[in-house]
């Protein structure tokens, strides 16, 4: 239980997609004008990485791994190879699903979120997630506290950035930082607060 | 369009990266080391320019309904053979860029480019676009690569340029740009350059600064 929290806290702050791994930096720079939109997106990402990453885990020990088909009398095949593909698909699938479920059955949250669910799809940071818990070896319930995590360290991150951005268009910028240029200093900003997370050992 | 418009347009006048802002992510985690990063472009540029091509033979035979399905298959397939290649050839390499092959897959500049230009073209301008871009996008990132490991370790693809001062040289190194918030910094600082050089892609500000207006007290 104890190692779980950890490494809740640890992908929230210290391996903190956004600001560590620069994953999902695309949605993560063009979402981030309005705070609203922002945590709408963040939202929508951690539910997202909440239930992919778990069922990739799944599909990765029981599917994909070398020699995970021995329940089915094939102990020497190795799928790895289709891993990327699998992971996408899945991804892109669950998205989909989402999406009707929302529409069906919380409305409310469906439009909230609208725009945003279709582009989750092509977000780094959701497939990157899957492939760091392929790479660290995770298991069920650690993937699902590190899909949990991820996510929130994702939305906490661009709702900050956007917190700023919404600040920063009142100030004035010489021209040719303005817009992108200025969000990039300030996300490395941010991000070089976040590394001060770094030196905590949990 | 002419092919040198089709190759070229997107190195400078409409980068990848600093004006569409398309693949930032890789962009940022793969450049602390010039070989890593060489490596990385290579596999960007071709995947970027073989998705192209196919998806602009299926253009008329996909429905538009599933056309996204479509393009991540073949995106995918090819990252695939990508990632095999490289974990055949140059393992350390790959074992160096651990996830980011294969979010390739995520790379807008791949999909973007897809779904804006290969989706209306025929094939062969597909790849020429694919080629421009990918290149676009690597321009930057050996750009950053250079500085990153030139001033943050001394060194170009492991040969010593400059030589460190724990190692009875000259040059104290910079250790910041060896980590991750220093990509960032350099990419805005090159944003910058590009658009004081082509003024056209500054952005609209949305609120102008009234000059000041207070009436200045007389000398």
């Amino acid at each position: 239980m104890e190692e779980l929290l950890s490494l809740f806290i640890r992908s929230i702050f210290i391996d903190n997609m956004a600001l560590a791994f620069f994953l999902g930096m695309c949605t993560f720079i063009a979402v981030s004008k309005k705070v609203e939109a922002a945590i709408g997106l963040g939202v929508a990402v951690i539910a997202v990485l909440t239930i992919t990453t778990p069922i990739n885990n799944l599909l990765y020990t029981y599917l994909l791994a070398d020699g995970a088909l021995a329940w089915a009398g094939l102990p020497d095949v190795d799928l790895g190879f289709l891993g990327l593909i699998v992971y996408i698909g899945v991804i892109a699938a669950l998205v989909q699903i989402l999406e009707m479920f929302l529409d069906k059955y919380v409305p409310a949250l469906y439009n909230a979120l609208g725009v945003f669910l279709p582009l989750i799809t092509v977000n780094c940071a959701i497939l990157g997630a899957s492939l760091f818990m392929v790479e660290r070896d995770y298991n069920l319930s650690e993937s699902i506290v590190f899909g949990a995590g991820a996510g929130t360290g994702w939305a906490l991150a661009i709702a900050a950035l956007a917190g700023i951005r919404e600040k920063l268009k009142y100030s004035d910028i010489p021209a040719g930082l303005q817009g992108l240029g200025i969000t990039f200093i300030t996300v490395g900003l941010m991000s070089l607060g976040f590394m001060s997370f770094g030196g905590i050992d949990l | 369009m002419n092919i040198k418009e089709l190759l070229f347009k997107p190195l400078f006048q409409d980068n990848p990266i600093a004006l569409q802002i398309l693949g930032i992510c890789s962009a940022l985690a793969v450049t602390s080391s010039l070989k890593v990063t060489l490596v990385m472009c290579l596999a960007v540029t071709v995947v970027t320019a073989f998705s192209n091509f196919f998806v602009s033979l299926v253009r008329n035979h996909a429905p538009s309904s599933i056309r996204i399905i479509v393009q991540m298959t073949i995106i995918a397939s090819l990252v695939i053979v990508v990632d095999q290649i490289l974990k055949a050839v140059a393992y350390d390499t790959s074992k160096q860029l651990s996830v980011f092959v294969g979010l390739i897959i995520t790379n807008c500049i791949v999909m973007g480019r897809a779904e804006a230009f290969a989706m209306k073209n025929k094939p062969l301008p597909s790849l020429l676009d694919g080629l421009g871009n990918g290149l676009g996008y690597s321009i930057i990132l050996i750009i950053l690569a250079v500085i990153r490991e030139l001033f943050g370790s001394g060194k170009l693809l492991g040969f010593e340029i400059l030589p460190l001062a724990t190692e009875g040289g000259w040059y104290v190194s910079n250790g910041m740009l060896l980590l991750p918030p220093s990509a960032f910094f350099i990419i805005g600082f090159i944003i910058w350059a590009i658009r004081t050089v082509k003024t056209e892609q500054v952005e609209e500000t949305e609120f102008k600064i009234a000059p000041n207006t207070q009436a200045k007290e007389a000398h």
